[in-house]
């Protein structure tokens, strides 16, 4: 195992420079690495420190608190099956239940193809499609069992390889200003805005007289 | 009571649904980044404070904080920082989760206006680690926002500049809690801090002075500067003004975050009205429901004739807090349901207070024991003697013994629970099982 590679440790250090104290990149530096290596191994973690600037053991520390920071290896698919009270109410429990019979694990528990990691998590705010599960972050829901074990089998072949992406939760996301945006670029902005917003305007029109 | 009144504007959800309603050209196609405009060129950052102290906005988070009011509190200083709350988590409640996804912009407008008016020059949008797209949707929301001129140096050429971070969580539920939240952006564990007397406004982010607001609050901030703080306070009744999105959820036929005028309906308006709840599920009665969050103590039926306004929701022994409304039908287990709310606590107590930490599993290991048949008819009163411990009297709002809310918070479903329905408690204790399985 390794810590970052050149690509990332360039994005973990324009993280770095967004706060005005470096250790506030801890938390988003765990997303990356979690996004490379898929968990927080040591070598990620002693990276981490030494970019913010605090002790492998201090990331540590941090990291056990948070759910979604793992310091073990977890499968590629993180499913996490909702049971707080509003799945709750619309047979989440059971789902989860069957959750467990289709993997073939209990939560906390990975494939031992290491495919899937089972979780129990809590209200994941989908509430009005519940029960709700997540896969890496990426929500569906309201679902029966046979739809979760749809939802499974087409992981399994890799269906879903664009909408879930590995469960670095900030994989597309990508800061692409600085605090000074060159004035340039913003009247260009503003000229392509003009046109793009006449536009919208007309299909935002159409599409209500068309309903 | 009215149920429905046509001429109650959208305040926050006017852009939801629309076709790429998170884009910049859909915001400013529909009248986006005008109020930014307008605050900055024509306004003094005291005159928005006013409008926003006038409006009578009340936190949306949960505490129900006039929003104004916590403005006024920030302490001079020369750095100054506005966190904007989008750690939404508690239990049945999305609709902050609707407004990130849906609608970014008018939440990063809401902040640009919140910062000038408290004279932030660096503000930090804290988005629930689990929101994968809310994150990828809010990052790009800022970074059109910088483009358009309306982030960075001197937006709109007003002098005013600011600085917008985008901040993802890990998933904790205590980080909702303002002092928790800046302890985990300064890349901490989510330990809240103990106040008073030092509240964020005056030791903050960094030790600086610290405003701290949830995204529906900033959300509303837009229309109040293009409409005005009275015209949003001529809406509602008495403190509650504006509208406010309720997330309804639960046995209703039609679950979802619906945004209406505040205290001008009742519970029952909003769970019945085809445009709303549609109903209960299968045309069940309501057993039970939870009308703000699972920190809120439970309301029989005859609390569905309350309206939904803050006050009084309180005077009758709960709270509006989240804006989330559970409905429980007649076939739901009530030692099941409140188990599971207890579970909930008991995993997410940040284990800094020994009556939370210990008394979140206590009560857990008990509610668990009756659900599953191996309970005692002596735990009913030991289960109130460790609630009792938590929260001292057992009354609302409770006493508290620990250092934030969430530990007085863990007593309201048991409580209630044990008051509303002690017979099918003794029920599964007579029967050693659960009677709805």
């Amino acid at each position: 195992m390794s810590g970052f590679s050149q690509i990332m440790r360039r994005r973990a250090e324009s993280l770095v420079e967004l706060y005005p104290e470096r250790r506030s990149a801890l938390i988003p530096l765990c997303h990356l690495a979690q996004e490379e290596a898929g968990y927080l191994s040591e070598d990620m973690m002693r990276d981490i420190a030494d970019l913010v600037g605090v002790t492998p053991a201090e990331v540590y520390g941090t990291a056990s608190f948070y759910d979604m920071l793992h310091t073990e290896p977890v499968g590629k698919y993180l499913v996490g099956v909702c049971t707080n009270i509003a799945c709750l109410l619309q047979g989440g429990g059971e789902l989860l239940e069957h959750a467990e019979e289709k993997l073939g694990v209990s939560p906390g528990g990975t494939t031992h193809d290491g495919v899937f990691t089972l979780e129990e998590v809590e209200c994941v705010a989908h509430c009005d499609k519940a029960p709700a599960v997540q896969v890496n972050y990426r929500f569906f829901g309201p679902l029966t069992d046979e739809t979760f074990d749809e939802l499974i089998d087409d992981l399994s072949v890799g269906k879903y390889e664009g909408d879930v992406p590995s469960h670095g939760t900030l994989i597309r996301v990508h800061r692409e200003v600085g605090i000074e945006v060159p004035m340039e670029e913003i009247v260009a902005q503003r000229r392509e805005s003009d046109a793009a917003i006449a536009s919208r305007k007309a299909a935002l029109e159409a599409a209500k007289e068309s309903k | 009571m009215t149920t429905v009144s046509e001429h109650v504007p959208k305040i926050v959800t006017s852009r939801i649904g629309l076709d790429q309603s998170y884009s910049i050209d859909t915001y400013l196609a529909t009248g986006g980044y005008v109020a930014l405009r307008k605050a900055l060129t024509t306004m003094t950052p005291e005159a928005v404070a006013s409008e926003v102290m006038t409006s009578n906005l009340l936190g949306r988070g949960g505490a129900g904080f006039e929003v104004g009011r916590k403005w006024s509190m920030l302490k001079n200083s020369p750095v100054r920082y506005l966190v904007v709350n989008g750690d939404e988590s508690e239990p049945a409640t999305f609709k902050d989760h609707m407004l990130i996804e849906g609608d970014p912009h008018q939440i990063v407008e809401g902040t640009i206006i919140t910062a000038y008016a408290v004279g932030a020059s660096r503000a930090f949008i804290f988005i629930r680690g689990e929101f994968a797209l809310g994150l990828e949707r809010v990052q790009a929301a800022i970074n059109e926002a910088y483009r358009y001129g309306a982030l960075g140096q001197n937006i709109f050429g007003s002098g005013f500049s600011l600085d917008l971070v985008l901040h993802p969580g890990a998933g904790a539920y205590i980080c909702g809690e303002e002092t928790s939240l800046i302890e985990s952006l300064e890349g901490k564990r989510g330990y809240p801090r103990i106040k008073p007397p030092f509240f964020p406004a005056v030791i903050g982010l960094y030790g600086a002075p610290t405003i701290v607001n949830n995204v529906e609050s900033m959300s509303n901030i837009p229309w109040i500067v293009n409409n005005g703080g009275a015209a949003f306070a001529s809406l509602g009744v008495g403190r509650s003004t504006g509208t406010r999105i309720f997330a309804l959820a639960g046995h209703v036929n039609r679950p979802g975050n619906y945004e209406v005028e505040m205290a001008k309906m009742t519970f029952r308006d909003l769970v019945d009205s085809p445009q709303y709840g549609g109903g209960m599920r299968l045309g069940r009665s309501v057993k039970a429901f939870i009308p703000g969050g699972v920190s809120a103590p439970w309301f029989g039926p005859e609390g569905l004739d309350i309206p939904l306004s803050q006050d009084d929701v309180a005077k009758a022994g709960s709270m509006l807090g989240s804006g989330s409304i559970v409905m429980m039908d007649d076939h739901t287990c009530m030692v099941r349901a409140a188990w599971r709310i207890t579970k909930f606590f008991n995993r997410e107590s940040c284990g800094q207070c020994t009556p939370c930490r210990e008394g979140s599993g206590w009560i857990e290991k008990m509610m668990r024991r009756i659900e599953n048949g191996g309970g005692r008819e002596a735990d009913l009163d030991l289960l109130l003697d460790a609630c009792d411990n938590i929260a001292p009297g057992l009354s609302w709002p409770p006493a508290q013994t620990t250092i934030c809310v969430l530990g007085p918070s863990i007593p309201s479903s048991v409580v209630a629970a044990i008051k509303m329905f002690r017979d099918e408690f003794l029920i599964h204790i007579k029967e050693g099982g659960c009677p709805y399985e």
